[in-house]
């Protein structure tokens, strides 16, 4: 149970975060559009695994000028804002995780430090993984190899993505 | 950017399991018949997987197992083996994830999907690998796992699907080699469940992981979905693997689990 208190704290670093970076912001408007999108990483907390978490989520709402003990805007452009949480004691491991909000949206989270207790993970992590290229095309121009996708059945392969490509191949 | 046709990839297509399972190869064997023994015996593998863990056979070894009619150590080793992996993935998810879903009056039925997907593709691309001079992308219903020897060589280009305009890619992700996995309900409704209320999970549309295992990857897709708007911050703990959420409102988020120590 004390690891699943660890772990809604981690989850409350976040949290406490994105409310930091609200009070650095002074426009209203601004802070009204990114309570709006700061909602699904609230909702997160419901989802996490602890009843003790929804308790906690109002809590955290209110004392947003003590956020700015842990969190400093690292880098602020007219749109996008790095924001570097302490590192949190999860039941994982220590994870510290960083987040870029840009435009009022978070756009990236980066685990710079995370549990890396066994040979396992550091083995897994001497590589590089990929990096996403984000961006909205039409099949046809993306160029691409295979698809990702929702499970594909049997049944609704015929309309699919994936289907294009195999045919353009056989 | 496009490659002539002698580059394009040689391509086969079997269905199993209800879902298409797709093959490309590029390199020194794609058309002979070491290719075609490779492939054949994939199809072969994933059969066998088939009758022993599909939960729409009621003849299937995990059927029985789950109406108490054999116990584990009845069942082949492999029956444990998935069981061991979603026992994990249950409790790194706080049980969102489970082979033992809630069904509608309540009672749980054994349905380890969620693991046996990823976990079978990853084994059956075994027989791949023992191909030499060849790269392979083997994907199973929008799985896949992908393989390029040349350190020089291109990547394979991983398409990820619109969710709700799957005639669209929202992204590209160059994969040398890896594995990729995407969860979501494109193409069979609301399907997934949070294993913890037997409900759908909102707030996420599609979750899409990336590392370099497929069976991991899998896992980590389909636990993040069922955790729903809390998945991106549950993927920022999974150490090896990086992702790509899809939220309800069509917003993305992309999680970096690439940092080196």
């Amino acid at each position: 149970m004390k690891k699943i208190v660890l772990w809604c704290m981690s989850t409350l670093t976040v949290l406490v975060l994105l409310f930091g970076y609200h009070t650095s912001t002074s426009s209203q408007a601004a802070a009204t559009a990114e309570s709006s999108t700061v909602t699904p990483v609230a909702g997160s907390l419901a989802a996490t695994p602890s009843t003790s978490a929804s308790a906690t989520a109002p809590a955290a709402a209110t004392p947003s000028a003590a956020a700015s003990a842990t969190a400093a805007p690292e880098s602020t452009t007219a749109t996008t804002t790095t924001v570097t949480g302490s590192a949190a004691d999860t039941r994982y491991g220590p994870v510290q995780v960083q987040l870029t909000v840009s435009g009022g949206t978070i756009t990236d989270v980066s685990v710079i430090d995370y549990p890396s207790s066994n040979g396992k993970d550091q083995q897994i992590n001497g590589r590089a993984l990929p990096v996403l290229v984000q961006e909205t095309l039409d099949a046809q121009s993306a160029d691409i190899d295979m698809v990702s996708g929702a499970t594909y059945t049997s049944d609704g392969y015929l309309q699919s993505l994936q289907s294009a490509l195999d045919q353009a191949g056989l | 950017m496009n490659r002539t046709a002698a580059e394009a990839p040689t391509r086969y297509v079997e269905h199993v399991m209800g879902m298409p399972i797709s093959l490309a190869l590029r390199g020194r064997h794609t058309t002979d018949r070491a290719a075609r023994d490779a492939w054949a015996e994939v199809m072969t593998e994933l059969r066998d997987v088939d009758r022993v863990f599909s939960t729409y056979r009621a003849d299937s070894v995990i059927s029985r197992l789950g109406r108490g009619e054999v116990t584990v150590e009845d069942c082949v080793p492999e029956v444990a083996e998935v069981l061991a992996l979603a026992a994990a993935a249950e409790h790194d998810s706080g049980g969102a994830f489970s082979a033992w879903l809630p069904g509608p009056d309540g009672v749980r039925w054994l349905d380890p999907s969620g693991v046996v997907k990823g976990w079978a593709t990853e084994r059956a691309a075994a027989w791949l690998a023992q191909l030499p001079d060849t790269d392979f992308c083997l994907s199973a219903g929008g799985d896949l796992t992908c393989r390029t020897l040349d350190p020089d060589g291109p990547p394979w280009r991983i398409g990820i699907e619109h969710p709700t305009d799957p005639g669209r890619v929202l992204a590209v992700l160059p994969v040398a080699t890896g594995a990729v996995a995407t969860s979501g309900t494109a193409h069979r409704g609301a399907h997934l469940v949070d294993a913890r209320t037997g409900l759908a999970p909102t707030g996420v549309a599609q979750v899409t992981v990336w590392g370099d295992s497929l069976t991991a990857a899998d896992i980590d897709a389909t636990a993040a979905f069922a955790l729903g708007s809390g998945a991106a911050v549950w993927l920022a703990t999974r150490p090896g693997r990086s992702s790509f959420v899809v939220w309800a409102d069509g917003s993305t988020t992309t999680v970096d689990g690439s940092a080196t120590i």
